[in-house]
């Protein structure tokens, strides 16, 4: 799992392993706060002392996000959210954490980030962003990106995304990360003169090709199924989920109704207007209650989300050249794409031929991918379900409120 | 309930206890059946059938002087009618005063079971082609300890035009009482055919809640017509619709109830504005709730219907995961059970609290009518006393007349008053226990979801601590 990348990368290695000017050897991260996938970073972390005797765990926590207006690139004012990190580092001894870095980064940087760690870690399953647009959205939740609800969600998707690189074995090391946490001004310049853009056409050359060997693997194969399968059931559960969740914000809201009307009848009522005045009440409390109950369920949707992003992320990854070149390159015309593909296919029938006599470095990529891959699906594992019951602590958290408000109702109703 | 206002009610309460006593002769029957509401003046209060006494009518100087004789023991004995001819607005029957001992037992009427002795239901909807049209039947049967029934049970078959026919004949009979609301006729949104199944059956129990609170109703419950439509055969009650005030006289209190209400009320006494403004917002709150609860059932509806899609994708999804296949099928029926916990709350709804709201929305309209109808009578004599203030003309008729039309209005307005609070009594009753069932179903629902969520979560904790053993060395 620690090994470094085959021959045929070299040339593309991040940079060192050990970070700039920094005094300790590598970076063992901590999950800081209790964002999801708590438990992988436990491995991460014996294997990450086992070979580094600075014992230095860092906190991260995006903890802020604020609306900001700037000019972009055509000299247009735009308003952006501008999110900040901030760095701390915990002593072993004494639990103790002081701040090390504080910066603010804005959505696309992010997007920079991953985009250079999806060139230069083929092999790994990198985590994925919180969604740039709402999707999947019942119909009363915001789809601007300037809700505040909207943000909040973000800020903790963008946290988590940190926090899973920083707990992955290999990933965690990269300097480039490393200066996304630490270097504010200049970052953007420094990962671009990595020159990742320019490399991701060869890279996937030679992505493509050792996949497209005579025999391939048939665990790849499997993969690409599930992940497909993965994607389209998560799609399709969160849009249901999205429906019902819409229905349930109507029958609740509905209830809100009697709460008026029942106060202005009880104007005219002696002996029922106190009972239909508090049951009133009570209605107007279980149609607010609603909304606390579908935001927490949100971050319920999130969770599901991330994974299909990462689901999306290995169907990418795997096979689709298409998918791979949308998304380092943006959209492309359909005509664009399949020219831009057919060159790419010419390229990789001879990349082909040219690995042939590299089946052995070949053979190393495929295992340490699959290695990746594995732990990835520990993960998957354990973070799904920990979703799912999460869940189900939602519903039960519901249920004790519906029981409360209507036993409330019922008494008044029943002094009427 | 409390005590009846009104000695009306008090001799319809009286009435049922007499009846009982009534079994034993006819005669002491024939006494002690009372007209049921002092405004027997106005309404002429219609009664159980007395078959037995077919020449009563000619008794009636006898009558009045009994009811003379109790004048000065009730106040409210004041507005029995002088002139039996006022009083009988129904063919059929004839006026029966109360009984001293039975004026002066005031009991609880309507929550004795005990005293209930007719029974109705209404069930078994057919239908009946023609080659002119398609209508529905409904079954009723009856059944009765009652006298002046020939038979303890009858069957027999109504469509709906004939209960608009009961109805009809209850509020000429009777127009400032406060007749059942019958179920509409038609529904206009959303109704492709009339036959619809949910329709026909919504239909069938408002026409048994009709009946059986004609049936519960202190006066209403002697209405000779309402005997009929229970206990004839068709061609009978065919026969008996014909007859009863011609077309040109009904038209002719049309044309004066017309007239009557352009003038408009100026006298109304204060009692009955409070209770005009009562009704008005009443009518206004509960049309209001019972949109709102339409509204809910719909909303209900929609969200069960998505729920039946939510458990399934995660047993589709299970098809694909092996570490998460229990957890996935799990969670999935947990889904659904809770899916049809909502379709539990939903028929409760429906069944509880939707046919309650409605009817009080119809009842709202009747009340408007009653008010109208009272409005009318009093109207008559306003200007009459008008015409004999004015006009001078014949007056040696008009203060007879006039005198006439006081008693009808006072029948009519104490009639009103007993009933409103009868009323009145009721509606709290029926609302505050169809709210307090609507309550209950969803206490019961969010409960049933619990138990299935925390059984779900129990096994998932247990299953983690199986497996943590399990992974100890």
């Amino acid at each position: 799992m620690e090994q470094a990348p085959p021959d045929p990368e070299r040339q593309l290695q991040p940079a060192p392993l050990e970070p700039l000017g920094c005094p300790d050897a590598g970076l063992g991260a901590a999950v800081g706060k209790e964002a999801a996938g708590a438990g992988e970073e436990d491995s991460g972390v014996d294997t990450m002392t086992h070979n580094n005797f600075w014992l230095k765990k860092i906190e991260i926590s995006v903890s802020e996000a604020e609306k900001r207006t700037g000019r972009n690139a055509m000299n247009m004012q735009e308003t952006y959210t501008a999110y900040l990190i901030e760095t701390r580092s915990v002593e072993h001894t004494d639990g103790q954490s002081v701040l090390t870095d504080s910066l603010w980064r804005r959505y696309s940087e992010f997007e920079l980030l991953r985009n250079y760690l999806l060139v230069y870690y083929p092999h790994i399953v990198v985590p994925p962003l919180p969604e740039k647009r709402a999707e999947f959205v019942w119909h009363k939740l915001s789809a601007d990106n300037m809700d505040p609800d909207f943000v909040e969600r973000r800020r903790i998707g963008l946290e988590n995304f940190l926090l899973r690189i920083a707990s992955h074995p290999i990933l965690c090391r990269d300097k480039i990360f490393y200066l996304f946490l630490t270097q504010e001004g200049n970052w953007k310049e420094t990962v671009n003169e990595t020159g990742f853009q320019l490399k991701a056409d060869s890279r996937l050359k030679a992505l493509n090709a050792t996949f497209r060997v005579k025999n391939p693997d048939k665990r790849f194969t499997d993969l690409k199924h599930y992940s497909d399968e993965l994607q389209s059931v998560i799609s399709h559960l969160l849009r249901v989920r999205a429906r019902v969740a819409d229905r349930l914000y109507g029958v609740y809201k509905v209830h809100g109704n009697y709460g008026r009307v029942f106060s202005e009848w009880s104007a005219i009522e002696k002996e029922m207007g106190d009972g239909l005045q508090s049951a009133g009440h009570h209605m107007d409390v279980y149609a607010s209650s609603i909304d606390d109950i579908l935001e927490d369920e949100e971050h319920y949707a999130d969770q599901l989300k991330e994974y299909l992003f990462y689901a999306e992320a290995l169907t990418v990854r795997t096979f689709s050249l298409k998918g791979m070149t949308t998304k380092l390159f943006g959209q492309e015309t359909p005509e664009q794409r399949e020219a831009r593909i057919k060159v790419l296919e010419e390229q990789i029938n001879e990349g082909e031929q040219q690995l042939k006599s590299k089946n052995l470095e070949g053979r190393e990529f495929v295992k340490n991918a699959w290695a990746d891959i594995e732990r990835f699906k520990e993960q998957k594992n354990r973070d799904l379900k920990e979703a799912l019951i999460s869940y189900a602590v939602m519903q039960i958290s519901m249920c004790k409120k519906g029981i409360q408000v209507w036993t409330n109702a019922k008494e008044c109703f029943s002094k009427m | 309930m409390g005590t009846l206002g009104g000695a009306g009610l008090a001799a319809a309460v009286a009435a049922s206890r007499a009846r009982t006593l009534g079994m034993e002769g006819e005669r002491r029957a024939s006494q002690a059946r009372s007209s049921g509401l002092p405004a027997g003046g106005a309404d002429g209060d219609s009664q159980g059938g007395s078959a037995p006494f077919p020449g009563s009518s000619g008794s009636s100087a006898l009558l009045q002087a009994e009811v003379l004789d109790l004048d000065e023991d009730e106040d409210d004995l004041e507005v029995f009618s002088k002139d039996a001819s006022l009083m009988d607005m129904n063919s059929f029957s004839p006026m029966m005063p109360t009984s001293p001992l039975s004026m002066i037992n005031q009991i609880k009427f309507e929550d004795e079971p005990d005293l209930k002795d007719l029974f109705i239901t209404v069930d078994e909807p057919e239908s009946h082609v023609t080659t002119i049209e398609t209508f529905i039947t409904y079954r009723i049967i009856t059944k009765t300890s009652r006298g002046e029934f020939d038979s303890s049970e009858f069957e027999v078959r109504r469509r709906y035009q004939d209960f608009l026919w009961l109805k009809g004949k209850l509020e000429e009979a009777h127009p400032t009482l406060i007749i059942p609301p019958l179920p509409e006729k038609f529904i206009v949104k959303g109704m492709v055919e009339r036959f619809n199944d949910d329709f026909i059956e919504t239909r069938r129990k408002a026409l048994h809640k009709f009946l059986n609170r004609i049936a519960d109703h202190p006066t209403l419950t002697f209405n000779e017509d309402f005997k009929i439509f229970l206990t004839a055969q068709a061609w009978e009650l065919s026969s008996h619709k014909k007859q009863g005030p011609g077309l040109l006289s009904r038209m002719g209190q049309t044309v004066r109830a017309v007239a009557s209400s352009m003038r408009g009320v100026k006298n109304r006494p204060e009692e009955f504005m409070e209770m005009n403004n009562f009704i008005e917002l009443f009518s206004q709150k509960i049309n209001l709730i019972d949109k709102i609860s339409q509204r809910i059932y719909k909303e209900e509806r929609e969200y069960f219907d998505e729920m039946k899609e939510y458990g399934p994708i995660h047993i589709l999804w299970s098809a694909s995961e092996e570490d998460l296949v229990d957890t996935l099928k799990d969670v999935a029926s947990c889904i659904d059970r809770c899916c049809k916990a909502t379709e539990k709350r939903m028929s409760g709804l429906s069944e509880a609290l939707l046919p309650v709201v409605h009817e009080y929305v119809l009842y709202s309209e009747m009340l408007m009518g009653v008010m109208k109808r009272r409005d009318q009578i009093q109207a008559e004599l306003d200007s009459k006393v008008e015409a004999l203030t004015y006009k001078k003309i014949d007056t040696d008729l008009l203060p007879e007349e006039i005198g006439k039309l006081e008693d009808k209005v006072e029948c009519a307005n104490n009639a009103l008053k007993a009933d409103w609070e009868r009323w009145k009594q009721n509606m709290q009753n029926d609302i505050k226990l169809a709210f307090t069932d609507m309550a209950e179903e969803n206490i019961h629902y969010y409960e049933q979801c619990l138990a299935t969520w925390e059984s779900f979560l129990t096994s998932q904790t247990n299953l983690h601590l199986e497996e943590t053993s399990e992974d100890k060395p």
